[in-house]
């Protein structure tokens, strides 16, 4: 018999095959796990808005569905998910974490929303995010922010803390992540879950609020590599409404996923560690727990290479040229005629003067700062020398890229330089907080995917740490291979997923806080 | 060094229509500069022979058949506006010219 | 104004040179918009043929239509300019409201077409090479309405309301390079340019090139020079000029402006410049200066476009011929003589009659009512001649005529009722009763009671006086309210005298 307790904490995987066998139906795993949102999320704060009733609705005619023998149920169907509030969905708020848009219900769904409606899986709310995901620890959400399962006085990372800490916390078994610059990677070190940036133009953006349009791609979030792959499956492929999508046809993650955990996944695997990605301004225990992971590897047959990329160093500085530049046009469309908050200047205004009223209250600090910062970078006469520069940067780095594929297969690197910190400890140096992307931002910049996942606690602070593995565009799959191959022998060693280890979350009783 | 103003500020909050207060001014002067400073490194290796590159994977020719699909109702268009009248966005006067 | 602020046209030339620039925006007539698959209509409901991508609601991402790629392709071709191997669009990023994403996707630095030049001919027959500097895609904003204030006009609006139906409508924008030496010809040869481009983007079928509607838009720049100084002047640009009539108009009013000032030894401010059809004037817009800072860069959500050579021979291949090869080969097949085949050139009408006699007219009917009646009447109005009626329906009026169910004075009529929006010349005449009585009963009935009030007629008439005739034919004519066909009444009459 299969307990609310564990229909929490077993993976998406498990409980799809309890769903498709009849053990459990749909409506007693989507009632378990908002039954644990309403009592953990007043502590967390993961989400933004939770559907509570829709996704019981909709639990209840999937199972109607599966009872009635229906064979065109996908192989999640009846699984809830949770999806980052920056992907439009129609029925509920899609504020990318803005008081700009405060209360806007989009008339149509992101392509990703419709791809998990069309394989029936349960949505059960929108998770909390930074800003337009302009950060790297959801302090920036305009709603609060969200904070970490390990440790509620610390960050569960950002862009996308909302959905890692619902998924850590045990609020939704998988969710739709975004990552701009590792939005979906860094939340998953600090909190200990899995997450995974396709290669660009793997996943449809469309119905994504975009932030840096060749730069943003939406992505899984889960516990475990192969729920993350289960999603990627759904999610990914090509959509024409998206340009920038590519056409090709996709191996299955979850085939990829399952052959890793398969005797010798990793034997003649070359893996590369980045020499630039490495050793200095990174905390001990992140370094620690990184090279036991290559230890690790190499026992099961991987070949370790150090990689030189002498142009990564570069790359926060061309990122936060590129993304601030199409950010400042991409948020342009924010001016209250169409959509969103409209603020009238005391004594009413002109229309001008209206948009600049309204910008000014609906943004937020740190939106402002990159916005500033991106009108400046194209501006007349700063062009070539910072657009310009950083497009060509761009350049470099995937050159660095292609001559390190041409000698390994993967690459690997920490996912965050540090474990979670304290809330509010890099708030007011925006500088300091940019740096917690430092290993995650070349991939975006390449195009190139990049899975990270948890490979233990920091000995000095028991917070986990993460370790990133790249490879070349279209080469997803193998990631997934690499990634649950350690992920299996970490959890050999570990006896059971490193979550597990995660302190007990105060619950809050019925009528309690939230 | 970089040269950031608080006019140059001011000038760019314009073209940005944000209505920065003069705090804000003065301390996304004092952030930019320092910022600026730090991304302004990628002079140093972007030489002219190097080309740029604006998009991550390389695609052409990406067109949609001239085939009219799905629009969306004026109610739907509408549902989300702060202000309309009579099936129209409405907005307050515009000072300037007709475009 | 106290001082005169127009110098006399002949002294201006004197003077000055004139030196022009246009840029021409046309509408494609594909099937939906430039990034989205909306409707590429825009008259109706506001705000119902739109997607979320022509609203610019977050998430949304435009994709090219391939049909608008190909017809700018065919225009660049027609234009005499190279393809580009390799072009791509860029944001331009401004704040207005009737712009959805508050910038408008365009070409920047690499348009689809570049360098080409068309040969325009003036109403003597000389011909002028006008050089093109390029023509790039990019898309339409929406269309602003404003509400209070006394003229409908921005000035002193107490509001504006927006519909974004425009947005996102295909249009190719043809950039000419610098023309010198138009001189005098100035104004004549910017109508003929325009002209020119309309006939172009007609044979290809890619604009309905309705200039009253928009389709076709002309921003004129014009500087002056003074004579021999080689020095270039600094320019106007004159926006809302919708008509041929008003582009050479516009252009004669700015160089009577232009002279003024500068010969007072005033100086010309750069800025945009707006044209009044009704007074016949431009007015000040915006000033041109360094605080437009457009922040252009590529779009990163659309890729390079990259015509394939056997697309571009494709097309090529289908062009239709230049507009001055036509014109030598029509005035052939319809027999016109120079003065008359000028004379439809001259008037703007060459597409009109050629449609009239595609559609089943006589040439020299079609040029008769092109260039007569229609005319007159788009004179009087202030309009161009195709603003009012369709070749299809002046086809049709003509085949009436010939049948004999009009006479031209009845077709007159018939005519006003059609742009009077009626409905087709048959229904015209339907709702009218305009037909000519061909019922000869109601004739002789008429013509007996002529003969009756005017007996001594007939005597004449079999005297050999037929002109006699003429006194009952009239008086009959009235009775039928001119209703009959006056060479079957005279046959009646003269039957009436044997």
């Amino acid at each position: 018999m299969t307990t609310a307790n564990d229909l929490i904490h077993i993976s998406a995987a498990d409980l799809a095959e309890r769903l498709s066998s009849g053990e459990v139906s749909s409506v007693e795993a989507t009632r378990a796990h908002l039954d644990r949102i309403e009592a953990v999320d007043g502590d967390v704060h993961a989400y933004l808005h939770v559907a509570a009733d829709a996704a019981l609705e909709r639990a209840a005619e999937v199972d109607r569905l599966r009872a009635e023998g229906d064979a065109g149920l996908g192989p999640l169907a009846g699984v809830p998910v949770a999806i980052k509030d920056v992907l439009c969905t129609i029925d509920m708020p899609s504020t990318a974490g803005s008081r700009i848009l405060e209360g806007w219900v989009p008339p149509y769904d992101a392509t990703v929303v419709r791809k998990l409606r069309e394989a029936h899986l349960i949505p059960l709310g929108k998770t909390n995010m930074d800003e337009f995901a302009m950060g790297s620890s959801t302090e920036h959400s305009a709603y609060g922010p969200t904070r970490n399962p390990w440790d509620l006085d610390r960050i569960p990372g950002g862009s996308g803390g909302g959905s890692a800490a619902a998924v850590a916390a045990f609020e939704a078994p998988f969710a739709l992540g975004s990552d701009t610059g590792g939005s979906i990677r860094q939340p998953a070190a600090v909190t200990a879950s899995v997450g995974v940036k396709p290669t660009y133009g793997g996943v449809s953006r469309y119905g994504a609020i975009a932030l840096a349009s060749s730069l943003d791609q939406v992505g899984p979030v889960s516990r475990t590599v192969l729920d993350s792959a289960l999603l990627h499956d759904v999610i990914g492929g090509h959509d024409p409404r998206d340009s920038t999508s590519i056409p090709d046809t996709w191996p299955s993650m979850a085939a990829a996923a399952r052959a890793g955990r398969r005797e010798g996944a990793m034997k003649g695997m070359r893996v590369g560690v980045v020499k630039q990605l490495n050793g200095e301004g990174f905390q001990a225990g992140v370094t620690q727990r990184f090279t036991e992971a290559l230890a690790l590897l190499e026992e099961a047959g991987a070949e370790i290479v150090e990689i030189d990329a002498p142009h990564f160093e570069y790359a926060i500085a061309a990122y936060y040229l590129i993304l601030p530049a199409e950010a400042s046009s991409n948020l342009a469309k924010f001016d209250s005629v169409r959509f969103g908050l409209r603020v009238n200047p005391p004594g009413g205004g002109t229309v001008e003067q209206v948009m600049s009223a309204t910008r000014e209250a609906g943004f937020g600090p740190e939106v402002k700062r990159r916005i500033i910062l991106g009108t400046y970078a194209l501006s007349a006469g700063y062009y070539d020398a910072y657009y310009g520069s950083a497009q060509k940067v761009r350049t470099l780095i995937q050159r660095d890229f292609d001559a390190a594929f041409g000698r390994v297969d993967v690459l690997v690197t920490p996912s965050a330089p540090t474990t979670a910190f304290r809330l509010g400890e890099k708030l007011d140096d925006p500088l300091a907080m940019y740096l917690n992307d430092l290993t995650t931002i070349p991939a975006n910049l390449a195009g190139v995917p990049g899975i990270g996942l948890p490979i233990g606690l920091a000995p000095e602070d028991g917070l986990p740490v993460g370790i990133q593995f790249m490879a070349p565009a279209r080469a997803d799959a193998r990631l997934y291979t690499v990634g649950a191959a350690l992920e299996q022998i970490l959890e050999d060693r570990w006896g059971g997923p490193l979550l597990s280890q995660a302190p007990e979350l105060a619950v809050a009783t019925a009528g309690g806080t939230n | 060094m970089s040269e950031i103003t608080a006019e140059q500020v001011a000038h760019l909050a314009h073209l940005a229509r944000i209505e920065l207060s003069p705090e804000e001014i003065e301390s996304l002067t004092k952030e930019l500069g320092s910022i600026v400073d730090n991304v302004a490194k990628v002079t140093e290796v972007a030489t002219p022979n190097v080309p740029a590159t604006s998009h991550p994977i390389p695609l052409v020719n990406i067109f949609r058949p001239d085939v009219v699909g799905e629009t969306l109702t004026q109610e739907q268009a509408l549902r989300g506006a702060p202000e309309h009248a009579e099936g129209r966005f409405k907005v307050s006067a515009i000072l300037g010219e007709e475009q | 104004m106290a001082k005169p602020d127009l110098m006399d046209f002949d002294r201006a030339l004197e003077l000055y040179e004139p030196v022009l620039g246009f840029e021409v925006h046309v509408e494609l007539n594909t099937a939906t918009k430039m990034f989205s698959d909306a409707p590429n209509y825009f008259g109706g409901e506001p705000n119902t043929n739109i997607t979320p991508v022509d609203l610019g609601l977050p998430g949304s991402l435009p994709v090219v239509n391939e049909q608008a790629i190909r017809y700018s392709i065919s225009l660049g071709l027609a234009l005499g300019c190279s393809i580009a191997e390799s072009s791509r669009f860029a944001r331009k990023n401004y704040f207005y409201p009737d712009l959805a994403k508050n910038y408008q996707i365009s070409q920047y630095d690499e348009p689809i077409a570049y360098r080409g030049s068309v040969d325009v001919e003036l109403e003597d027959g000389r011909s002028f090479t006008i050089p093109i500097e390029r023509a790039h895609m990019e898309e339409d904003a929406g269309k602003l309405t404003h509400v209070g204030g006394s003229t409908g006009r921005i000035q002193g609006a107490e509001y504006s309301l927006v519909d974004y139906n425009r947005a996102g409508v295909p249009l190719v924008e043809i950039v000419t390079d610098i023309i010198y030496g138009a001189d005098r010809d100035a104004p004549e040869l910017a109508k003929a340019y325009v002209s020119t481009i309309r006939d172009i983007v007609v044979a290809l079928g890619i604009s309905d090139a309705r200039m009253e509607r928009g389709n076709l838009r002309c921003d004129a720049n014009i500087s002056l020079s003074p004579r021999g100084s080689g020095i270039l002047g600094t320019r106007t640009e004159t926006k809302n000029v919708n008509s041929l009539r008003s582009v050479e108009r516009a252009i004669r009013y700015e160089i009577q402006r232009q002279a003024a000032i500068l010969s007072a030894g005033g100086t010309i401010t750069q800025e945009t410049r707006h044209w009044h059809e009704d007074t016949g004037r431009t007015s000040a817009g915006r000033p041109k200066s360094d605080a437009d800072d457009y922040r252009y860069f590529p779009e990163p959500d659309l890729l390079p476009v990259q015509p394939s050579t056997e697309l571009i021979e494709e097309l090529r291949a289908a062009l239709p011929e230049a507009p001055a090869l036509r014109r030598r080969r029509l005035k052939a097949e319809w027999g016109f003589t120079d003065l008359e085949f000028r004379d439809v050139v001259n008037s703007g009408l060459l597409n009109e009659l050629a449609e009239t006699v595609a559609a089943g007219a006589s040439p020299q009917a079609a040029r008769k009512w092109w260039t007569g009646e229609i005319a007159r009447l788009a004179n009087a109005a202030g309009v161009d001649s195709s603003s009012l009626v369709t070749a299809q329906q002046v086809a049709e009026l003509i085949e009436l005529v010939e049948a004999g169910t009009l006479t031209d004075r009845l077709a007159r009529q018939v005519l006003e009722g059609v742009i009077a929006g009626e409905g087709s010349p048959a229904q015209v005449v339907d709702t009218r009763g305009l037909a000519v009585v061909s019922d000869d009963t109601a004739l002789l009935a008429a013509i007996d009671e002529a003969l009756a009030a005017q007996p001594d007629v007939l005597a004449k008439i079999r005297d050999g006086k037929v002109q006699a005739a003429g006194a009952v034919i009239g008086a009959v004519m009235k009775a039928m309210r001119g209703q009959a066909d006056a060479a079957r009444v005279r046959e009646l009459v003269l039957e009436r005298a044997k």
